[in-house]
């Protein structure tokens, strides 16, 4: 058996556990942010999706990622927006805004997938980059310091949203938003303002982490290539108790034992392939299932801020 | 929610305005690619009501649409979210075919009830489970339904693959991932011959008709709206909120389990890939058209079922591909719940008004 899981082995499973993490701490740190603002945007698959298709579409069209990734970008903060709109300004029912927003994301990116591409048609993605000196370091090289540009980018987003959260006067203002609107409003924050900030901002990193997978992974566009991972990031942000650091263990959890279970088909051990499969959402269901006791969410989340009539 | 003249005339009026504003945007992105929006959506709309098999056809699809959506009905009403119908139809359809297939003997007057109680039932389990998560656990129940749709997806077609494949493809080594035929007698039988259109319609308008009675006439369908209204107050007043939460998504797995046996008894005959059709997401949209309302939820549902005969109408004649009609599908839910905020703040034009003439306007907005 020493032979099956050598080091070489662990180390492949380790690195691709890392790199597997990137869609949903992006995507996950995304909503965080918007659910700490004190709304629910259901709609992340969508926007992932349609981040995976301008991503590609741009790469192939323009032959360089980098302009695929802001391309992306710039198609997630427009869905960041459109979801602003009807959940902030029009105060609809969160949930269903969100499932309105996939179904429409969802439709958008099959739609002009086949009108402009149709076939399977590879593109030249990111190119991994290693860190000169790190990446040299046996076992914690490879694992760590030999990943393309957006693997990085989502672990250093994870500190990064962090000090923003907790040590900058927007975050505080976010946060306050997502707990107490009322207050916030009467100290001049306008929470309007800061939902829409937090939902484009959201919008931004599930595009990029669609983008991740088409730019930084596949290098293809496939159908349903986000395969429901938008969902699973928002449960990651109940799960990680809206806190940076929760959602980076969540994420390395599951994409650890995702890298692990598809070393498992490789090495032909015998393991039904269907529940291989179900595996992810079913381990989403109990994560969320131990999630429980909502003590630690915003307070306002969910629900849309109408302010006190005046006297 | 008003109910006079005068108040369904103006939420028909916002329905119509969401969409023909879905419609709009959607031309914008036909004209992006380069294509006539006036001929697609001529194709589309015409189409289905031009020749007895697109009015036929449009009721075909029409009835997984209603049963599905009295379900969304049934638990929006209560306050729960599914979106979890996908998988709620082929956990009724595999678990109906189950029973028709093993059960070839029996006569129809026993095997048919038994067929719509077997798929009812699974797909009642199926959605219940998501309603006990919720009330025991506080999950979110649009995540769980989602991944519910996932699992159930993958136990579907691990089944038509390999236990319950139809022995046929196996011995001519085709291996089509499809069912046997369940027996003939128990086939719905054809409203009009020569088309597809069959006696699920009327089971299904039936039951919207059940649906009505239960959630406005009986004391368990008061409680589970109160429920939705506002559950801590339905707990204060002694309403088991937990239990009605379990029973609100069973029932809704249950109507649409009874869409996937309706599929496989009147239109298909069997359990095969791609069965559920996207009928679990269009009987949402089906059901917020309609108002939440069950009998409202019946002429929704033909919209569209015509919308989406309409739309593979669209793909062969204008070669526009029938994603379209997701794009249109999701607009409409936006501006459907948009539309709420212009129903209950008739001043908001005022507003808008107010705004776009400089003057300091009352509400949000900031400095």
């Amino acid at each position: 058996m020493d032979g099956v899981m050598s080091a070489d082995i662990i180390v492949i499973i380790l690195a691709t556990g890392i790199r597997l993490a990137t869609p949903f701490l992006l995507a996950a740190l995304g909503e965080m942010f918007v659910q700490r603002s004190g709304v629910y945007n259901l709609g992340v698959e969508g926007i992932m999706m349609m981040g995976a298709f301008a991503g590609f579409y741009a790469t192939l069209q323009l032959g360089t990622p980098l302009l695929g990734i802001a391309i992306s970008l710039a198609i997630g903060a427009l869905m960041g927006l459109i979801m602003a709109v009807v959940s902030v300004t029009f105060k609809a029912e969160q949930g269903i805004s969100g499932i309105g927003l996939y179904m429409f994301g969802w439709g958008l990116s099959g739609l002009l997938f086949r009108l402009y591409v149709g076939g399977v048609t590879s593109i030249d993605g990111l190119k991994p980059i290693a860190i000169p000196l790190l990446s040299n370091i046996p076992i914690i090289g490879p694992v760590l310091f030999n990943h393309n540009g957006l693997v990085y980018t989502a672990f250093l987003l994870v500190p990064l949203s962090g000090l923003i959260l907790y040590k900058t006067s927007w975050g505080l203002n976010v946060r306050a938003v997502g707990n107490k609107p009322e207050a916030a409003d009467t100290l001049g924050v306008s929470v309007v303002r800061i939902r829409y900030e937090c939902l484009i901002l959201g919008g931004m990193l599930a595009a990029l982490a669609g983008a991740f997978l088409t730019i930084g992974q596949a290098n293809m566009y496939a159908d349903n290539i986000t395969a429901g991972r938008g969902f699973i990031a928002i449960a990651l942000v109940y799960f990680g108790r809206w806190s940076p650091w929760g959602i980076l263990l969540g994420s390395l959890l599951f994409s650890m034992a995702d890298s692990f279970q598809s070393m498992v088909q490789v090495l032909g051990i015998n393991f039904p392939y269907e529940l291989a499969v179900i595996l992810p959402y079913l381990v989403t269901i109990i994560a969320l299932a131990i999630s429980y006791g909502r003590v630690w969410a915003p307070a306002a989340l969910g629900k849309p801020f109408q302010r006190g009539t005046r006297g | 929610m008003s109910s006079n003249y005068n108040g369904v005339f103006k939420q028909i009026m916002v329905l119509i305005s969401a969409l023909v504003g879905a419609l709009l945007v959607g031309a914008l992105f036909l004209l992006l690619a380069k294509s006539d929006p006036v001929k697609a959506y001529g194709v589309m709309f015409s189409g289905p009501f031009s020749d007895k098999f697109g009015i036929t056809e449009t009721l075909v699809r029409a009835v997984p649409l209603l049963l599905v959506g009295l379900g969304i009905v049934i638990s929006f009403r209560s306050g729960i979210i599914n979106i979890g119908a996908e998988g709620q139809i082929l956990a009724g359809a595999i678990g109906a075919t189950a029973v028709a297939t093993s059960l070839p003997d029996l006569p129809a007057v026993m095997l048919l009830p038994l067929v719509f109680l077997a798929g009812a039932t699974c797909g009642g389990l199926w959605g219940g489970i998501a309603g006990w998560l919720k009330a025991r656990l506080s999950v979110n129940e649009i995540l769980s339904t989602v991944m519910l749709n996932q699992i159930a997806l993958q136990i579907y077609l691990f089944l038509i693959r390999g236990p319950l494949i139809d022995p046929k493809e196996v011995s001519y080594g085709t291996g089509v991932p499809q069912t046997a035929l369940i027996p003939e007698h128990i086939w719905l039988s054809k409203l009009i011959p020569g088309t597809r259109i069959h006696s699920g319609l009327i089971f299904a308008l039936l039951l919207a008709v059940l649906v009505y009675v239960f959630l406005w006439k009986t004391s368990s369908g008061y409680r589970m709206r109160a429920v939705g209204a506002g559950p801590e107050a339905a707990r204060y007043a002694g309403i088991r909120v937990e239990w009605y939460l379990v029973l609100a998504m069973a029932l809704a797995g249950g109507m649409a389990g009874l869409a996937g046996v309706v599929e496989v008894a009147g239109v298909h005959h069997r359990s095969l890939e791609g069965l559920s059709a996207g009928y679990g997401f269009s009987g949402i949209v089906a059901a917020l058209f309609g108002r939440l309302h069950p009998l409202g939820t019946i002429p929704a549902s033909v919209l569209f079922g015509a919308l989406l005969v309409g739309a593979d109408m669209m793909q062969r004649a204008v070669n526009i591909p029938a994603a379209m009609i997701m794009v249109i599908q999701g607009l409409v839910v936006l501006f459907v719940v948009s539309s709420d905020y212009f129903l209950q703040n008739p001043d908001f034009g005022a507003r808008i008004k107010a705004k776009l003439f400089g003057e300091k306007a009352d509400g949000e907005g900031g400095k």
